[in-house]
């Protein structure tokens, strides 16, 4: 059985950044990427199941969107116990929402038939906990969004999850499978990679697609399988408060008059 | 295509407060986008909810009886809401941004071929068409969201974003026999969150939180003595909780506590994830203690230091005499 792991590259911005010159998005020279930090635990509940199931009968295959340099994340990825990566180049996909970006991801689950996808419940950086349910959608899968547990082995028909509510209130369920999951943080300890598995990481091969490889129809590319479209980025104004500046003592000193004059 | 649709959400019988601000965004629109308002609620049991969404701009209440929502199932819903709304054709569909959602929302707009944007927290009208706008980069920017080509458009609504409605209404009820669909989820039983030991973060005026900046597990008993010192609740941001380092009832966001009667917030080594935002950016005096002076804490603080946590801590305890 396989498991799909999508990934995302997060950006996070410079302390100085710059729009595009269409204004439309933030200049990519301003940010730095990473793994998303849900991925890495999406990614250690597949390894997870993996190292628990008999040795070869589970492959965890992962799977991100973008440029060469979204190579970084799968290797990352490859490095924390995933055993294949495929990149689908993002040429094409400038217009792309999340829904677009799913359109391409259900594409490959249904080429590679996993028994389960797992996604981060959202992206760090943008947020909008689209991506993996809509994967659910496009390929009418049964779908549990924010699950702070799970249990699953390899060939059952279920998957029994908990699935982590406001409040902390947890919901405990049972799931059909094939199912696509969305994984919150704090369900397991992603391990740190090991510079051995960097290693051999570095070594293995990242199988490159296109949007059409994988078979996506044109009308499904980029802004034609997007549901919204982005107008326009601007930075907020906003009403930045009083920095407290001078030595650690004298902003304690003022941090401490604020205490008393709001605690009376 | 006219209307606006909200879905009603609601957990072990009591209807959530989220529902009422999308009732009062909805109130807003509706003089720009045309009425009818029209709430849909899906239950085993609908009757008891109808008085809680009979309120503000609300023309019509629709109920859903069935036996597979005795709890919300993601399946059922979505079969539900499409078949109303394909029979309905609302210009706007509006529902909280919730991990109920979450599950829902992705199916419905893809289903339904709807204009789709998440966690908004702000909508206008422009021309007869719907723009959202909402936040990206962490916080960092704002984007203005359209929805060319799309006659109806599905949103979910950011917490806090919208005013609740509470104002009594009286609109029309009826019940619908609607959709299709079948559970493939089954619920097995509810787990509250552990006691919380007496710690009362919602009652608390005056907290002290931490967030990674503590950087180690050692750190973090000093700063239960700091706050008791300073007469403050300790609170904490949720990797914290997640570690283990301190107990869930202290984790202050979302997935945590609400602080509710706080009046002096003390946010030391949080970044201000949206999440943590939720449950304290309301608080009227908040102080940002952060190393990097681009931390979206200080977007909403009033206060904000510029330096280390645990040196700002030592030098608290000193001037304060805290062993």
């Amino acid at each position: 059985m396989k498991i799909l792991v999508p990934v995302k590259r997060v950006a996070s911005l410079d302390d100085e950044f710059e729009l595009n010159d269409d204004g439309r998005d933030v200049d990519p020279d301003f940010c730095e990427f990473d793994l998303n930090e849900f991925d890495e635990y999406a990614l250690e509940a597949a390894v997870q199941i993996k190292e628990a199931a008999p040795e070869g009968s589970v492959e965890v295959v992962v799977l991100t969107i973008g440029p060469d340099d979204a190579d970084d994340v799968l290797r990352k990825a490859l490095a924390k116990g995933a055993d294949r990566a495929i990149r689908v180049d993002d040429a094409g996909l400038e217009e792309a929402d999340r829904v677009a970006i799913a359109r391409v991801i259900a594409k490959v689950a249904e080429n590679e038939e996993p028994g389960l996808v797992l996604c981060g419940a959202q992206s760090a950086d943008q947020g909008n906990a689209q991506t993996g349910m809509s994967v659910a959608a496009l390929l009418g899968w049964a779908r549990t969004a924010v699950v702070s547990k799970l249990d699953f082995t390899p060939g059952a028909a279920t998957a029994q999850v908990e699935r982590e509510l406001e409040g902390g209130l947890v919901e405990r369920i049972e799931v059909e499978t094939p199912a696509v999951l969305t994984i919150q943080l704090g369900i397991n300890t992603p391990r740190y990679a090991s510079l051995r598995s960097i290693k051999q990481a570095n070594a293995k091969p990242i199988e490159c697609l296109t949007p059409h490889d994988v078979g996506l129809a044109d009308a499904e590319i980029g802004g034609a399988g997007a549901l919204s479209r982005v107008r326009r980025v601007f930075v907020p104004e906003r009403g930045r408060g009083e920095i407290i500046a001078g030595t650690p003592s004298q902003q304690v000193a003022r941090l401490l008059e604020i205490i008393s004059e709001v605690n009376g | 295509m006219s209307g606006i649709l909200i879905l009603a959400e609601h957990r072990r019988g009591t209807l959530r407060d989220a529902t009422l601000e999308a009732i009062g965004a909805a109130g807003t629109l509706k003089a720009a986008l045309g009425g009818p308002v029209t709430v849909l609620v899906i239950a085993a049991d609908p009757a008891p909810l109808v008085a809680a969404v009979s309120v503000g701009a609300v023309d019509e209440v629709i109920t859903v009886a069935r036996p597979d929502a005795a709890t919300y199932e993601p399946h059922v819903y979505e079969a539900v809401l499409r078949a109303v709304i394909a029979q309905r054709s609302p210009s706007l569909v509006l529902m909280p941004h919730s991990v109920d959602s979450f599950s829902l929302a992705p199916a419905v707009a893809i289903g339904e071929g709807l204009g789709f944007a998440t966690d908004v927290f702000g909508v206008a009208v422009e021309d007869g068409q719907v723009v959202a706008t909402r936040a990206g980069y962490n916080e960092k920017v704002f984007v203005e969201i359209d929805f060319p080509g799309r006659s109806g458009v599905l949103l979910t609504l950011r917490g806090g974003a919208f005013a609740p409605e509470t104002a009594a209404a009286s609109p029309t009820v009826s019940a619908l026999d609607a959709g299709a669909g079948a559970a493939r989820s089954k619920h097995l039983d509810w787990r509250d969150p552990p006691a919380s030991g007496g710690i009362d973060i919602p009652g608390s005026p005056f907290i002290l939180s931490i967030g990674r900046g503590v950087g180690d597990e050692a750190n973090v008993a000093q700063f239960l003595e700091l706050a008791e010192g300073l007469g403050a609740t300790l609170g904490c941001s949720r990797p914290i909780a997640d570690n283990g380092w301190l107990p869930k009832a202290r984790q202050v966001g979302q997935s945590g506590q609400l602080a509710a009667k706080c009046n002096l917030y003390i946010a030391m080594g949080i970044s201000g994830s949206v999440q943590h935002q939720w449950g304290m950016k309301h608080v009227e005096n908040i102080v940002a203690i952060n190393k990097d002076p681009e931390a979206s804490i200080f977007t909403i603080a009033r206060y904000g230091i510029v330096g280390d946590m645990l040196e700002i801590a030592e030098e608290l305890r000193k001037q304060k005499g805290i062993q």
